[in-house]
């Protein structure tokens, strides 16, 4: 690794190390890896989604097969933990939301709160169009 | 009759030392007194060679940021009596080099500030006869929120991301860029842009927001790193798009 220009050579002051574990020393910083590895449950539902296609595509006897594997424990179990980590990874970014997005309206700043009460209100409406797409088949 | 509170408080003497060791005072305290009360009790009564920087002890200049328990705190601002009676450990700002006992260099970020010209420059001056270039209040609210940093480092001693790579220019750097990227007197955006567009600028931000958190100003740097991620994408993007311009 490429010795960064930090400091010029002051042999007597100490650099201190950061900890490989330094993200269990705080509980945020937990939350924040937690968030990062989350991203990992979203790809794995796109993997999911691709191999649900592919299984349709194929047939009835593929699109039957598809479903025995997903109903085995171990994959049931790697969906409800991924549906858990997705969840986590919406609600922080949504309340992470407003620290990114400024938005005017009529001359004024709009709250925080109705940045991140957008996004809520978009989840609930696109999960009730895929509720309704279910329900009505 | 005052009561009495334990500092444990990090030393390092680099004539005879090569790690951080820790010492322990009992210093009193009434219900008013800071953190760094205790150390200036510890200087003049206890200790003498124990040495710490501090100045205005009233949150403005940014000079007397410590780890007190673990927590990048003002040191002015955080009350023994909020800690009594547990043990108060308080260590010189991580993510820094340590030169004596609390002190720490912050020369890496000086450099780095300047790198980002926090001043306001313009492309065409007006000449003085024509007056001073005048803002509305809502134009002076876009910036002044970052416009309140003290350089205090607390952000940098929260921020993972600044102690893993150092080159990274950080959140108060940042935010002071678009503490004048955003003043509409300021016409010099551009110039900042490839600095803070680099990796090591905001693109090295992973958006923990701890520096948010611990800010003892409200600035939000995390706020103003993310604002800035929003526009530079949608200037990529637009360029993109209309390759021949859009003014």
């Amino acid at each position: 690794m490429e010795t960064p220009i930090y400091t010029e050579y002051h042999p007597r002051w100490l650099r201190r190390r950061v900890s490989t574990y330094w993200w269990m020393q705080r509980r945020s910083y937990f939350a924040f890896i937690v968030r990062e590895l989350s991203s990992l449950s979203v790809a794995w539902f796109v993997v999911y989604l691709l191999m649900l296609v592919n299984a349709v595509t194929h047939g009835e006897a593929s699109y039957r097969t598809f479903l025995e594997w997903s109903a085995h424990p171990r994959v049931l179990l790697l969906n409800v933990a991924s549906l858990f980590l997705v969840v986590f990874h919406a609600v922080t970014w949504f309340s992470l939301a407003p620290q990114a997005i400024v938005v005017h309206f009529g001359g004024r700043r709009v709250p925080g709160s109705m940045i991140a009460a957008s996004n809520y209100g978009a989840w609930i409406v696109a999960s009730a169009v895929v509720i309704w797409i279910l329900v009505r088949a | 009759m005052k009561d009495r509170i334990t500092l444990q408080v990090a030393r390092y003497r680099p004539e005879k030392e090569s790690e951080t060791t820790f010492e322990e005072y009992e210093v009193p305290y009434t219900k008013d007194w800071v953190v760094l009360d205790g150390l200036n009790y510890v200087k003049d009564r206890v200790d003498g060679t124990l040495a710490y920087r501090w100045s205005c002890r009233m949150g403005i200049c940014g000079s007397c940021g410590m780890m007190v328990n673990g927590e990048p705190k003002l040191t002015c601002a955080t009350f023994l009596s909020d800690y009594a009676p547990a043990t108060v450990r308080v260590e010189p700002l991580t993510n820094f080099p340590v030169i004596r006992d609390l002190i720490v260099d912050i020369g890496d970020f000086m450099r780095k500030l300047v790198t980002i010209k926090p001043w306001i420059m313009r492309q065409f001056e007006k000449p003085i006869s024509e007056g001073e270039y005048r803002q509305t209040p809502q134009e002076m609210d876009e910036y002044k929120q970052f416009s309140m940093c003290i350089n205090c480092m607390l952000c940098y001693a929260a921020c993972p991301i600044y102690g893993l790579d150092p080159k990274f220019i950080g959140p108060a750097a940042i935010a002071l860029a678009q503490r004048y990227n955003l003043d509409s007197r300021d016409q010099a955006s551009s110039e900042r842009n490839e600095i803070l567009s680099s990796h090591e600028g905001i693109w090295g931000c992973t958006f923990v927001g701890e520096c948010t958190k611990v800010c003892p100003k409200h600035v939000d740097p995390a706020g103003a790193i993310q604002r800035y991620k929003l526009s530079a994408a949608l200037d990529s993007l637009k360029s993109f798009l209309m390759p021949w311009g859009t003014s």
